[in-house]
């Protein structure tokens, strides 16, 4: 069965390939330390894997891609054995197959419309991208795209997260000079300080975005544009021809809640990144991080799973950790993967709460949050059942570390400095959707500055876009 | 890398450096500072710009001891360098002409003092400065401050230079003397800010002061710098570091302060352990 070549004939039922599991570390084991969680796939389950795609004419999956991979063309060559071929083939329009092979909520998209699974569960596109990459680097075979003669033209990319690095990997395969403008001291943006070790290691996101070294990128960290040097700086006096914003959504938001500033009480984006760009969880290094013994998280997207987990990590075996959500499981934004695993990792889903305010100790060190039970109403605009206060449910929770996961929102540096880029009231920016253009000419943007937190593919796909638009640009002017 | 041009140890455990940051030193203005990352396993740490030399590209920072970090940072030797250095972040302080400004300066916040003073002074003001220390030894930047202020007061806690006293039963005398006072800057310990705000509140005169707020990246993204002021939260790195003295909760930022104190502890019984075991 294994080595026969598949047919286009989806009516074959009896001996259909179950779709394959990736192994997985033990909860037990892999709470004691920040490792990866998930082992991948071999060669011969991705083999296997490989051997349920239908090799559809229509490639429904291609069109779930926000980066258009050609997903029908990778998994062909997995079935011949070619793994360095279909991590080529995958690279041909995405830069970072290991990190999305790893983040990406396929199950939403390439894997959502995925035929095999209208009648089975689908293909694992995801497991099967993530076992090309990992083969391919671990081979140690990268090799670089071809690049086209110098243009002449260079292009500011200002920010280093999924959006910016997709726009230089475009730019640069064009023959365009690219400078990389980061903040931060480590390019990946969100994929550095954001997603912990244990989900995407952060050798893995250097190993990728090293390609864009390799393809002679300028890169200038601790960089703030807005601050250090502005927009029209960087067009009027440094001669960049264009510009990339992808400065993401970087302002955490807050439950604006009394006593939400006690101590022990922070963000998760000040958690996250504690652990993963300052990497407080491991002693050599000097920045604190801090967990007690009962840890409250509020929110339920991707970020509050990661803060919960990591957090379970810090404190180690006998720190509780609750997710305290107001809706009910099934609206939970996080992927139903993360869930999995939090709940596996012994997380606890406090679910339809909601708090009121926190109660601080004598040394304005938070203790005990006071919450409220909820139940579902109607729906609301979201289409999700609205969360209605239960009269009199008022009661005490205890904690002694509060991380509050609720969303981001850009911030401000660029638009304060650069007025003529219009923004929503969001402070998001307002750009033509099919170019990804500003208000201001030569200026382009994409990713979460544009659409608010959203995930690391979209940023991607929005970066492609913009980079078409831009090599146009280039063209033209 | 950002090379250390030069080093100069000012007081006890108190030390200038100056450092080549081209692009910071050409666009930093009064009231601003960086975040800077010694090496690899450093945190990161947010420090004033004291002066800038936009010609030589470099930018001068005060560091005072106190801390494991910082106890590292001014470890640091001429020649050496720092693995980051990134700004300017924050702010700049609103320069205008208010007419007379007190300007005090507690411990090593006179570093963070100085160039607001500086700037205060290239705005047409009469700037009176008192430059506080607990004593003598510990006082800094007292010929600087002489230069760009119309009066300059020297107080030590103990009396062993100037007047004796704190900045804020100075500035009450001048208050009580009938001075006219149109704007006050107040930059040191928590606790003298605070001090400083009850002398103006009750006279309306409008006071700013500079918080020394735990931050990572210094750029809005951890939050951790959060501040009450009024009603409202503020980020210290974006919105500040200076906000209004009447209306920020000292309180809370003291409580901050002290939220790492343990690990600040267990880090330097390290360093001392670590030192004896060499010496053994």
């Amino acid at each position: 069965m294994a080595e026969e070549k598949r047919t286009r004939s989806p009516r074959k039922k009896p001996d259909r390939i179950p779709r394959q599991e990736m192994p997985v570390r033990s909860a037990q084991d892999r709470i004691q330390d920040f490792e990866e969680v998930a082992l991948g796939f071999d060669a011969v389950l991705a083999q296997k894997e490989a051997q349920r795609c239908l090799q559809c004419p229509k490639q429904p999956c291609v069109d779930g891609c926000p980066v258009s991979v050609d997903i029908t063309g990778f998994i062909h060559l997995i079935t011949e054995g070619d793994f360095i071929g279909a991590a080529r083939k995958i690279k041909e329009t995405n830069l970072l197959p290991a990190v999305c092979g790893r983040v990406c909520p396929q199950e939403e998209q390439c894997e959502q419309v995925c035929v095999v699974g209208k009648i089975d569960e689908p293909v694992a596109i995801g497991r099967l991208e993530r076992f090309v990459a990992d083969y391919e680097r671990n081979q140690g075979t990268v090799v670089l795209p071809e690049v086209a003669p110098p243009s002449g033209k260079k292009v500011a990319i200002i920010g280093s997260g999924p959006a910016g690095i997709t726009v230089s990997y475009e730019l640069l395969q064009a023959g365009h000079k690219v400078t990389i403008f980061e903040a931060l001291h480590e390019l990946g943006g969100v994929l550095i300080y954001g997603i912990p070790e244990f989900r995407l290691p952060k050798k893995i996101v250097a190993a990728e975005i090293d390609t864009i070294k390799k393809l002679g990128a300028e890169i200038k960290l601790n960089m703030l544009i807005g601050k250090t040097r502005t927009i029209d700086q960087l067009m009027n006096d440094d001669g960049f021809d264009a510009v990339f914003i992808g400065t993401g959504s970087g302002l955490p938001m807050f439950l604006k809640l009394p006593g939400e500033n006690l101590n022990g009480i922070s963000s998760a984006n000040e958690f996250l990144t504690r652990v993963n760009l300052m990497k407080a969880y491991r002693e050599e290094y000097a920045t604190p991080v801090k967990v007690g013994k009962k840890v409250a998280v509020f929110g339920a997207g991707n970020v509050a799973m990661d803060a919960a987990r990591s957090a379970k990590r810090v404190g180690g075996d006998d720190t509780e950790v609750s997710i305290v959500y107001r809706r009910a499981r099934d609206q939970m934004p996080a992927r139903e993967e993360e869930i999995h695993h939090a709940e596996e990792e012994g997380i606890i889903f406090n679910l339809l709460t909601n708090p009121i305010r926190f109660i601080g100790d004598e040394n304005n060190h938070v203790k005990e949050i006071e919450c409220v039970k909820m139940e579902l109403g109607e729906p609301d605009d979201s289409g999700r059942r609205r969360p209605i206060t239960i009269k009199g449910s008022e009661h005490l929770v205890e904690a002694d570390t509060v991380i509050v996961a609720l969303g981001t929102m850009p911030r401000k540096f660029i638009a304060e400095t650069s007025p003529d880029i219009k923004t929503s009231d969001w402070g998001t920016f307002l750009v033509d959707e099919e170019s990804g253009e500003t208000s201001k000419k030569g200026v382009f943007a994409g990713g979460d500055i544009v659409t608010g937190s959203a995930t690391v593919i979209q940023a991607m796909g929005a970066g492609r876009v913009a980079a078409k638009a831009i090599k146009e640009y280039l063209a033209e002017n | 890398m950002y090379k250390i041009v030069s080093k100069e140890v000012l007081a006890p455990k108190i030390t200038r450096f100056s450092i080549e940051a081209p692009e910071v030193a050409k666009s930093r203005k009064p009231g601003q500072f960086v975040v800077i990352r010694a090496d690899e396993t450093s945190e990161r740490v947010p420090l004033t710009i004291v002066d800038s030399d936009p010609k030589k590209g470099t930018i001068d920072l005060i560091i005072q001891d106190a801390g494991f970090s910082t106890h590292c940072l001014t470890c640091c030797e001429e020649g050496d360098g720092f693995l980051d250095v990134l700004g300017p972040l924050g702010r700049p302080t609103d320069m205008h002409k208010y007419g007379t400004v007190v300007c005090v300066g507690g411990g090593v916040g006179t570093a963070v003092l100085y160039p607001i003073a500086k700037g205060l002074k290239e705005a047409g003001n009469t700037v009176v400065t008192i430059n506080g220390a607990r004593n003598k030894e510990l006082l800094i930047l007292e010929e600087e401050l002489a230069k760009v202020s119309d009066e300059l007061i020297i107080a030590t806690d103990d009396g062993s230079y100037g007047v004796k006293g704190f900045g804020s039963t100075i500035l009450q005398g001048m208050i009580d003397d009938k001075k006219k006072i149109d704007f006050v800057v107040a930059i040191g310990p928590t606790m003298m800010m605070k001090a400083v705000a009850e002398v103006t509140r009750p006279y309306d005169i409008e006071t700013i002061v500079s918080l020394n707020a735990i931050m990572i990246d210094g750029t809005g993204m951890c939050g951790g710098c959060r501040v009450t002021v009024g009603d409202e939260v503020k980020f210290a790195c974006v919105d500040g570091p200076e906000f209004d003295a009447h209306l920020v909760d000292f309180e809370e930022q003291i409580a901050k302060h002290h939220y790492y104190d343990e690990e600040q502890a267990c880090q330097m019984d390290k360093i001392i352990t670590d030192a004896e075991q060499e010496r053994a």
